[in-house]
This record gives structure tokens, C-alpha cells and sequence, in this order.
């Protein structure tokens, strides 16, 4: 037995070890730090009055976010209405009804889309709802969000679904089971986890977004009584807090950006509990 | 095809009776007297150019077993899924010539493939019980999204569909169990349970113990030999023993074409031509 030749072998097996462990170490260091930095400037103005109240004028102390927080939620459940119905039923006909020349342009469509400049898709939006309507609304904010939704729920519903093995669609139509039937009771309930969890970080992903709402649903320092009226959105009024001279501002900004990141920390989090399956198995 | 509306609750067994009262189909390549329950005539399939299937026909006898052997790749899963209109799913795939079942053509495109499927039924290579449902589930899925909706009925054609695959002892204690629960062999039984709940004329089996181990290979076999007292099957295997044990008439597949086909003990002790002689005693394929 060589000896020394086996002591180099392992010194071998062991960098590389190192050397991987640090790289993965390093996706959570920034993580880390945003989320030392969030706590430390934002957490003292996290109270109960930044969830309950509305932002108070410059120089009277105080306020907080309620109506921004209320906002993000109203925009995100506009934003779903469209993502989740367009976004899933096109991946359920990319994966099922496949193999034309029509999915691949749709497929490349939808990785540029996804690729788009988030800023460009509130232009885009500004031109179409906001234009017409002749002032900026929640519903241009729930439709931006929504439209951004589409390429990324379809994609990921497309990829779950075709990790669903092709047995099961076969053994379902050999029963005698119309196509749509094995399709919705069958496949898609086979990978519906999969499904939720692509829904789910789709909205973790749109959550935060900041630019595309700029053009549409503009922000609002009062609650929002109708759709068509602007609203406020967390991620705005922290972008609007945080490029404001006042000192009170600054920490109720570091205090929106925390609470925003915990949500999406949740979301997250939310997804790996309900992925954790017992009753699934994947082969 | 017909069209028929088949009896939401019919008989746990089709009737005997019924099968033997057509009369005899008058190819040649039936190789005993009685009703055959598929016929292929010239049946040819193609996967864009390719001629997997060439012109084959061949008669499986109604109550009876069919065995069709070969090596691979002789088109052997084509024929079998073929008569269950699987190739529809593939684009490129094409179908000439008749597939008879029980005098009716199957194969024509203006024929619903479902209802075809209902009539006749299919296992798989690969146990394949839907995951998110429970063992009880499992075998009636069939008959619920077929539209059956009474709890009764369906509790009912479970049992029997469970007895009749001889695994109602072994899960009728967990019935709410998850279905990949069961092990191997216990799920191909649960495969060939939700098969039969549908009730079809026909059972296509594909190579349906190649992946389990002896013993569980020989409760499928005695399955087969139970079932086909109310069914035809039609059986692919690779294993030259369990189609001489199981099957009452055996069909050599070579390069897509039909070779020999007669009644498996002249197969395997007298058969007609020498590659048929070649295959069964073992030396090529």
C-alpha cells in the first residue's frame, strides 16, 4: 500500500471538499449581511404602530406603513388573478400538448420575457393601462406584477409537470380516461406541489419589485379606496422613504425593507415545509 | 367499435355465453375453433419512416391466452399497444391495416380512443399506482372519472377488482394506505386490479413480471391462469418459460413481422420454422 500516495489522495478529496463548502457558504454570506444590516438600522421602527398606521407628515414622528403593507398585499392578489390562471394553464399545454414547432417559440418567448428588464415591463404597462386610463391604479400595479407572473409560473409549471413520468399518463388514458380528465386528475394533481411551489416563489419574486411599479401603481400616502386610484406598495414606499432628506424616514425605510424581506423569508421558507413530503415519492 | 352504453353495473364477469354465441372468424391464422376476441389484419405500424410492425395477422382467441415472444425491438410492445390505441399519443406514428376486436374495427381514427380503452385494459412493464391516491383510490379511478359516482357501487367493484387480483387479503385492513406503500409485486397486483375495475373485454399485459422477483412472478402467473376464465389476455414477455406456462397459444415476433403462431405446446416442441426452432430452444435472441 502506498502510503504517500494515499495521504495525497485524501489531502485531494478534502480541498475540494473545502473549497465547495466555502463557495456554498458564500451564497448566504450576502444574506447575512443584508439581513444584519436590515435588523440593526430597521428593527428599533419596527413597532406596532409601523403596522397599524398610516405614514405621518415630515417632521411629526411616528407613522408607519399599514396602508403599504395592505397595498402589496391588494397588488400581489390582483397580480395572482392573472399570473396563476394564464401561467399555469400555458405550462399545462407546453408539457402536455408539447412537441410542435409552436411551443418552442413559446418557450423562448417566455425566457426572454423572463429576462426582461423589470423596468421595461412598467413602461410597457404605462402605455397600455395606465395611458387609457388616464392615471396610475392598483390595477396597472396588479397587472404589471400579474403579466411578470405568467412567464415564470409557466415555466416552472411546464418543468414539474414533465417530471411527471409518462406511466401515469399512460396508465390513466389505458383506463379509458379522457385526455383533460388525466390530465387535471392525474398529472397535475401529481405534480401540484411542484405547481404551488413555482406559484409561490413567482409571488416572492414579484413582492419586492420596485420599477415597474413606479409607472403604474405610483404609491399613496393615504389608504386606497378604489382599484383604479393609486395604492401604495411596501417596496415603494421604501424606495420613496429611502431617497427622502428626512432622518425619521430613513429608519421607517430600513424598517419596510426588514419587514419586506422577512415576507419573502417566509414564502421561502413556507415552500421547503409544504415540498417536505411524505406521501410523495419521487422516483 | 359500438358505441353502446355499456351497464354502469354489470355483472362482476362477462358472460361466457355471450363470447360463444359469434360465430368463428374465418382467417387462417386462428389456430383453434372458438370466437376471437382480436384480429389483426395486415396490421402495419410506422414511427415516421421506420416499418416497426409489417403486415401482421394473427386472431388471440377469446378466454384465452396469448402469448407474443420475441427479442427485442421485434415489435412486440408495438402490437400490444397498438390494440390499446397507445400510439395515438405519438405523432409520428402510423397505423395501417384493421385491428378487429370482437369483429369491430379499433383502429380507425373516427373510433374514440377511450372507448376502445375501456374495453380493453392494460398493465404495464413498470407497476405504475398514481402516487397521490390511496390503494382504494387506485382502483377505482377508472370508474370515477368515467363518471361513476355512487359510493356503493364503487366500494363494491373495488372488492371484487381487488379479490379478483388476489390482493383483497393483503390490503383490505389499509385500503386508505398510501398505494406506493405496497411493495413491488403487490403494486403490479394493484395495477392489474385497477385494470380490471373498468370491467374490459380485453387485458393487454406487457411484460408484466420483468421487474419482479420469482415469487411474486409466480402470483402473477397464477393470476393470469385464473383470469383467463372471464378474459383474454394477450401477454408480452421475455421469458420463453412463463409464456409456455401461462399461455395457451404463442405468437414468435421477428423484425416486425409475424412469424409463427399456433398453439404453445406445438411452439415450443414442434414448431414450423427454423427460426421460431432457434428461438425457443435458446439459440439466437
Amino acid at each position: 500500500m502506498n502510503t504517500a500516495y494515499h495521504r495525497w489522495r485524501k489531502l485531494k478529496n478534502m480541498l475540494v471538499q473545502v473549497l465547495t463548502c466555502v463557495c456554498a457558504l458564500l451564497v448566504i454570506l450576502p444574506l447575512g449581511l443584508i439581513f444584519y444590516h436590515l435588523v440593526k438600522s430597521g428593527l428599533g421602527s419596527v413597532n406596532m404602530a409601523f403596522f397599524t398606521q398610516l405614514p405621518k407628515p415630515v417632521g411629526e414622528a411616528g407613522g408607519g406603513m399599514a396602508n403599504a403593507i395592505v397595498g402589496t398585499g391588494e397588488l400581489l392578489g390582483l397580480a395572482a388573478l392573472i399570473g396563476v390562471p394564464v401561467g399555469a394553464l400555458g405550462g399545462i399545454f407546453l408539457s402536455e400538448y408539447g412537441a410542435s414547432r409552436l411551443n418552442w417559440w413559446i418557450r423562448l418567448g417566455a425566457d426572454v420575457l423572463n429576462g426582461v428588464p423589470s423596468i421595461i415591463w412598467g413602461m410597457v404597462v404605462y402605455a397600455l393601462v395606465v395611458m387609457p386610463m388616464h392615471g396610475f391604479s392598483a390595477w396597472a400595479g396588479g397587472i404589471v406584477l400579474g403579466m411578470m407572473m405568467v412567464p415564470l409560473i409557466m415555466r416552472t409549471t411546464e418543468e414539474v409537470l414533465l417530471l411527471v413520468p409518462h406511466g401515469y399518463r399512460e396508465a390513466a388514458l389505458a383506463l379509458g380516461i379522457a385526455q383533460w380528465r388525466t390530465i387535471v386528475q392525474i398529472v397535475v394533481r401529481t405534480a401540484l406541489k411542484g405547481i404551488i411551489t413555482g406559484i409561490l416563489l413567482a409571488l416572492a419574486r414579484v413582492a419586492g419589485e420596485t420599477a415597474p411599479l413606479l409607472f403604474t401603481a405610483f404609491g399613496n400616502r393615504f389608504w386606497n379606496h378604489r382599484l383604479s386610484d393609486p395604492i401604495a406598495a411596501l417596496p415603494l414606499q421604501v424606495f420613496n422613504y429611502a431617497i427622502s432628506p428626512y432622518e425619521d424616514w430613513h429608519r421607517q425605510a430600513w424598517a419596510g425593507a426588514l419587514v419586506l424581506l422577512l415576507f419573502i423569508a417566509i414564502i421561502n421558507a413556507g415552500v421547503r415545509i409544504l415540498t417536505r413530503d411524505r406521501f410523495l415519492q419521487r422516483t | 367499435m359500438t358505441t353502446e352504453q355499456r351497464n354502469p353495473l354489470p355483472a362482476l364477469l362477462p358472460q361466457p355465453k355471450t363470447l360463444r354465441e359469434g360465430h368463428a372468424s374465418a382467417s387462417q391464422s386462428l389456430p383453434a375453433p372458438g370466437v376471437s376476441a382480436i384480429s389483426a389484419r395486415d396490421l402495419s405500424v410506422y414511427f415516421g419512416s421506420a416499418h416497426v410492425l409489417k403486415r401482421v395477422c394473427l386472431d388471440a382467441p377469446a378466454q384465452a391466452v396469448t402469448a407474443i415472444i420475441g427479442p427485442s425491438g421485434c415489435g412486440k410492445s408495438t402490437f400490444l399497444r397498438a390494440i390499446n390505441r397507445l400510439h395515438d399519443l405519438v405523432p409520428a406514428a402510423r397505423i395501417e391495416g384493421q385491428i378487429l376486436l370482437f369483429g369491430a374495427d379499433i383502429c380507425h381514427k373516427s373510433v374514440e380512443p377511450a372507448l376502445v380503452r375501456r374495453r380493453v385494459g392494460m398493465v404495464f412493464q413498470k407497476s405504475n399506482p398514481f402516487p397521490t391516491m390511496s390503494i382504494a383510490d387506485n382502483v377505482t379511478v377508472g370508474l370515477r372519472l368515467n363518471g361513476m359516482r355512487s359510493r356503493a357501487a364503487l366500494a363494491e367493484r373495488m372488492e371484487q377488482a381487488l379479490v379478483m387480483a388476489a390482493l383483497w387479503d393483503e390490503v383490505k385492513d389499509r385500503l386508505n394506505a398510501a398505494a406506493t406503500s405496497l411493495s413491488g409485486g403487490q403494486q403490479q397486483r394493484l395495477c392489474i386490479a385497477r385494470a380490471l375495475a373498468v370491467q374490459p373485454e380485453v387485458l393487454l399485459m406487457d411484460e408484466p413480471a420483468s421487474a419482479l422477483d420469482p415469487l411474486a412472478t409466480g402470483k402473477i402467473e397464477d393470476l393470469i391462469f385464473e383470469l383467463k376464465k372471464n378474459y383474454t389476455i394477450i401477454i408480452v414477455t421475455h421469458n420463453m418459460q412463463q409464456a409456455a406456462r401461462v399461455s395457451d397459444y404463442t405468437a414468435f415476433f421477428y423484425l416486425g413481422e409475424l412469424v409463427e403462431y399456433g398453439a404453445t405446446a406445438k411452439i415450443f416442441t414442434q414448431p414450423a420454422k427454423k427460426q421460431t426452432e432457434d428461438y425457443v430452444t435458446g439459440r439466437f435472441g
